[in-house]
């Protein structure tokens, strides 16, 4: 299996990295980490005629904290998010979710930029922004902009990106602290893309849930933010008639493709059961 | 299309070559370095075969352009064992433990074992699967790869092994 003929860019600036990619146009794609782009390259799904790879700017590396955000570079590997402390204190889903992606090999080159910007419904880390209620940095030839995790995904593969843009970094407000968190996923063997998966962050005061939020992995065109079920567990101790009506309401906005991974009405039960995991788990790790 | 220029340290020595920019470090490795220990399996980037070290990270070759690799330091199974010939704890401990049968998956598994070995000294069994859950072998079930790990990270801290009950 080997790639359709390119040119290779290795500019170091995100100016010079946006100046290429606009003026090499539909013909160009960002590299990142690589791990979902030469894949589709060696399989001929994508041929592009010039490759910008990121990994010489060193701006878009590195995990810095500002104020209650952790801002995270688009080059940061997964490898790097499971080994962040701040990340691991102030928003251990990341964490969480890394472990779940892949192999060790590829969480060393796989890059959390990749993972959020290419769009692939089947990617974890998309539906865990969406819950966490990210904001992703974009820069293009016209300036900068950020767009919210919850406005970014448009479809498969179909993003709110411009052609020339790319996301330089990711910011995301760490949630409150004491917050319970999970994200429960399904999948038939390592390395592979969730046949469902849920996240979870919520907090609680008094024993009742005092706010949750939920997103939902591969059983869309897009990853989902169940808001409606959040909604209904908001002031519940997550009791089981409450967590069920909860999980009716995610299963209900789910539009599964029926697969190798299962039909698709089994792969939206299988996101209630993600859910209903991933509210126990954060209901343990919560404090009241 | 034009041949990039690409400078490398693989198992130790200095090289330099002209590459296309679509070759894949695996197909360097192999075809222009004449490393073929290396191996190309599933080329999905799922079984691990073609794993080597590249600047402290475990990487599958087969998921790389040679010259994203421009500048690196890189180690292959060729470069385990000691120039007299003196194999690795992890190439000994294999054969002791008959860490392996067709061979196949083996040099992925050692590049792989020792990066995992440098990165934690005595891991837990546990560990060692989810730590070597990225390669695939279809001969040994993985009960004496993970026993060979297990020696190997005993012999490199200096300590006896001690074979844990059945």
């Amino acid at each position: 299996m080997i790639p359709g003929a390119f040119a290779y860019h290795r500019p170091t600036s995100v100016k010079e990295a946006v100046s290429l990619l606009g003026n090499l146009g539909d013909d160009a794609r960002a590299l990142a980490g690589g791990h979902s782009l030469i894949p589709m390259m060696k399989l001929r799904l994508a041929s592009p005629a010039h490759l910008v790879d990121l990994a010489g700017v060193a701006d878009l590396m590195g995990i810095r904290e500002d104020g209650r955000d952790v801002v995270i570079g688009v080059m940061t590997t997964q490898h790097e998010v499971i080994a962040s402390e701040p990340l691991a204190k102030k928003i251990p889903i990341l964490r969480e979710t890394s472990l779940l992606i892949a192999d060790p090999q590829v969480r060393y080159v796989g890059t959390i930029g990749g993972n959020v910007a290419n769009g692939d419904p089947g990617n974890d880390m998309p539906a865990v922004m969406i819950c966490l209620n990210a904001t992703y940095h974009v820069t293009g030839k016209s300036g900068d902009r950020r767009i919210a995790a919850r406005e970014f995904y448009q479809g498969a593969y179909f993003t709110a990106l411009e052609p020339g843009e790319i996301v330089t970094a990711i910011r995301v407000p760490a949630p409150a602290a004491g917050h319970g968190y999970a994200y429960e996923k399904l999948k038939r063997k390592v390395g592979d893309y969730a046949t469902a998966a849920a996240a979870v962050v919520l907090t609680m005061t008094g024993g009742k849930v005092a706010s949750c939020s939920i997103g939902l992995t591969n059983v869309a065109e897009t990853p989902l933010w169940a808001e409606e079920a959040g909604k209904i567990l908001i002031g519940s101790a997550l009791d089981a008639a409450t967590v069920k009506k909860a999980v009716a309401a995610a299963e209900a906005i789910t539009s599964p493709a029926s697969d190798g991974r299962g039909p698709a009405a089994y792969r939206t039960k299988m996101a209630g059961v993600m859910l209903t995991r991933a509210l126990a788990r954060a209901k343990e790790r919560a404090s009241a | 299309m034009a041949k990039s220029h690409i400078s490398m340290t693989v198992n130790g020595k200095k090289v330099e070559e002209l590459v296309e920019p679509r070759t894949l470090l695996i197909h360097f490795l192999r075809e222009q370095l004449q490393l073929t220990g290396p191996h190309i399996g599933c080329e999905t980037s799922h079984c691990g075969a073609c794993t080597v070290d590249l600047d402290g990270k475990s990487v599958k070759s087969c998921t790389v352009f040679a010259v994203q690799a421009n500048g690196a330091d890189i180690r292959t199974i060729e470069g385990m064992a000691a120039a007299d010939g003196t194999l690795h704890a992890l190439q000994e401990a294999f054969r002791e433990m008959h860490g392996l049968q067709c061979g196949f998956c083996t040099p992925g598994m050692i590049t792989r074992a020792y990066r995992l070995l440098q990165e934690n000294k005595n891991p837990t069994e546990d560990e060692i699967r989810v730590g070597i859950s990225g390669n695939l072998c279809r001969c040994t079930g993985y009960q004496n790869i993970v026993k060979a790990i297990q020696y190997a990270a005993a012999k490199m801290s200096g300590v006896p092994f001690q074979e844990a009950a059945e």
